[in-house]
């Protein structure tokens, strides 16, 4: 009777840590974040209601538009460069290659590794005494400049480099799965039409792989709203402040100099933003496969 | 896909500029690891006469020692030798719980569905998305109410719970593809909850379990979000100690030990993708290209 019993339930027993931690540490801590956002907690967490004061001062603080600015800066070249590239390199790929499981790995790569790692690599590179324009100076451009690093105006670009060295082998992979998927049979036919094979990419191919750029572009937006370890590695946020993202903001004013409520409110719009971008995507694939 | 009625000569230089290209790219990748590791084997004052590229001339392997043993990374100088066994102590224990919990929900999301079970994974798949910004704080807090702020321990739950909502979408997009007969079939013979699992579901579960520990694995050890908030002193996980060795500003500047350190932190996961890198792929690609 009771192993009966047992039997019937097991499927909710086994799921129920799994609700509860759902419930506890996303909702739960979503709820919690918020709370705090609206409260008037500095040093220590309170759990009162103070309006928007944090919103206020987050919105009043000098710092949130750099790191707006570069969020935006970051993003946009961010996912261009990477789709951009992951796509000429996937088109390039899927031309019968010789040797194409070495050239996708070297491709892929880099991916492996942490964000420390690539930050800590790319800053060795870059840096401006030793780096790639000593480097430059040494073949003979005596007066090559390479600066970005330490430059206030520059440095979120080299946050750029490093970031589309590092993902844009995985939006290869990514468009080479899509390319792979695309039926030979419709190709076949435009080239007995005569249609040419840059013709066939960009009639044919390319338009139908929109789900694919879709799925990248997602990704990727998703990995320049989270992105703090490159920074923190590469630039730490600086020369000054000038590097900062979102995620960086929150790390600074979270936890290095105790102004709780604010962090809580900058994190409160990094979910805002990322919804932004998650829940359109969300419910178009819903409907998508409720037709389908 | 190449006509082969073109002419030879278009054919041949296409394929030159494609293969050059790809040649290139190429390049670009390895520049990176091959400064890397021509760094960690020069001697500083070679670092400071020659160049990025320029192959060490009295190649020397002393710069991994110090970063392995007494590279200070803060107040400490004992190197990142006990960092790494904290990454290993860290990784395993939250890959495996992780995976075997993302299996069990993948299992009864897919074949003991009951009403209310596909609120539960809707809750979960939240946890793939949100930035983790929005939980630090509330985290925080939780982990110092009960005891394990700052410690190993503390990590290893919070790398489980925010682990769990991505490999339970691994097993579950798996586990949709095995028919339901053959479940239904072994439950007219009688076959319980555990025994399908056990007998049916996991001896062909291979392949994703390989996907969902790779990603777990290469997840955990790359995270320093999480470590540097959560961790502290001797309790660090390598990518916090590679962090702090990098920007201690005490003495002269490094750099051969700094690149050896980031290569030591690296060899974990470069090694896994290595040797597993493809089934990995594979499976990513299908699960996010998918829809």
């Amino acid at each position: 009777m009771v192993t009966k019993w047992l039997e019937r339930i097991m499927p909710r027993l086994v799921l129920a840590p799994t609700f509860v931690i759902a419930l506890v540490f996303i909702h739960g801590f979503i709820l919690l974040n918020a709370w705090l956002s609206f409260s008037s907690s500095n040093l220590m967490p309170k759990y009162d209601w103070a309006g928007f004061i944090q919103y206020e001062r987050l919105f009043a603080n000098e710092r949130t538009a750099v790191a707006a600015t570069n969020l935006f800066i970051f993003a946009t070249l961010f996912i261009l460069i990477c789709l951009f590239l992951g796509l000429l390199m996937a088109i390039l790929l899927d031309q019968r290659i010789r040797g194409e499981g070495v050239i996708r790995t070297i491709y892929l790569y880099p991916m492996a590794l942490s964000f420390i790692v690539t930050g800590t690599a790319w800053k060795w590179i870059l840096n401006p005494g030793l780096g790639f324009e000593k480097l430059m100076h040494d073949i003979g451009f005596e007066t090559f400049q390479f600066d970005w690093l330490v430059n206030s105006e520059m440095a979120i670009y080299t946050v750029v480099i490093a970031g589309v060295w590092q993902s844009s082998g995985f939006v290869m992979a990514l468009f080479l799965a899509g390319l792979r998927g695309i039926d030979e049979s419709i190709i076949k036919a435009a080239q007995i039409d005569g249609a040419s094979l840059p013709m066939i990419y960009r009639k044919i191919i390319i338009p139908g792989m929109r789900p694919v750029f879709f799925s990248a572009f997602i990704i990727l937006a998703h990995i320049a709203i989270k992105s703090f370890d490159l920074v923190m590695a590469l630039t730490g946020g600086g020369p000054g402040y000038s590097s900062d993202l979102p995620a960086t903001f929150m790390y600074t004013f979270a936890f290095t100099r105790g102004q709780i409520g604010i962090g809580a409110a900058s994190a409160m719009m990094m979910l805002m933003t990322v919804m932004a971008v998650i829940v359109p995507y969300l419910y178009s694939e819903l409907r998508s496969q409720r037709h389908a | 896909m190449l006509n082969s009625g073109t002419i030879c000569w278009n054919h041949v230089l296409g394929r030159a500029f494609i293969y050059l290209m790809l040649g290139a790219f190429a390049l670009y990748y390895l520049i990176p690891l091959f400064v890397m590791v021509v760094t960690s084997l020069k001697p500083l004052d070679e670092i400071r006469s020659g160049n990025l590229l320029a192959l060490p001339m009295q190649p020397t392997f002393e710069a991994w020692g110090i970063a392995w043993n007494s590279a200070c990374t803060g107040v400490q100088c004992n190197g990142l030798q006990g960092y790494f066994y904290n990454s290993m102590i860290m990784v395993i224990p939250a890959m495996l719980i992780s995976t075997l919990l993302g299996a069990m929900n993948g299992y009864v999301l897919t074949k003991w569905k009951f009403p209310g079970s596909n609120v539960v994974f809707s809750m979960l798949l939240v946890g793939c998305f949100i930035p983790f910004q929005v939980i630090l704080l509330p985290m925080a807090k939780v982990l110092g109410m009960i005891g394990l702020a700052g410690s190993l321990p503390g990590l290893v739950m919070v790398h489980v719970i925010y682990g769990l909502a991505f490999t339970t979408l691994f097993f579950r997009n798996y586990y949709i593809t095995i028919p339901d007969e053959l479940i239904n079939a072994a439950r007219i013979d009688g076959a319980s909850f555990w025994t399908t699992f056990f007998k049916i579901i996991l001896p062909l579960s291979t392949p994703i379990i390989v996907v969902s520990t790779i990603w777990q694995f290469t997840q955990i050890w790359n995270d320093f979000l999480f470590g540097v908030i959560y961790s502290s002193g001797e309790q660090q996980p390598i990518t916090v100690a590679l962090n702090n060795l990098v920007n201690t500003s005490t003495g002269v500047k490094r750099y051969n030990v700094d690149m050896a350190g980031a290569i030591i932190a690296a060899l974990p996961t470069l090694f896994v993708y290595v040797v597993a890198g493809k089934y990995f792929v594979r499976g990513l690609t299908a699960g996010s290209v998918k829809g």
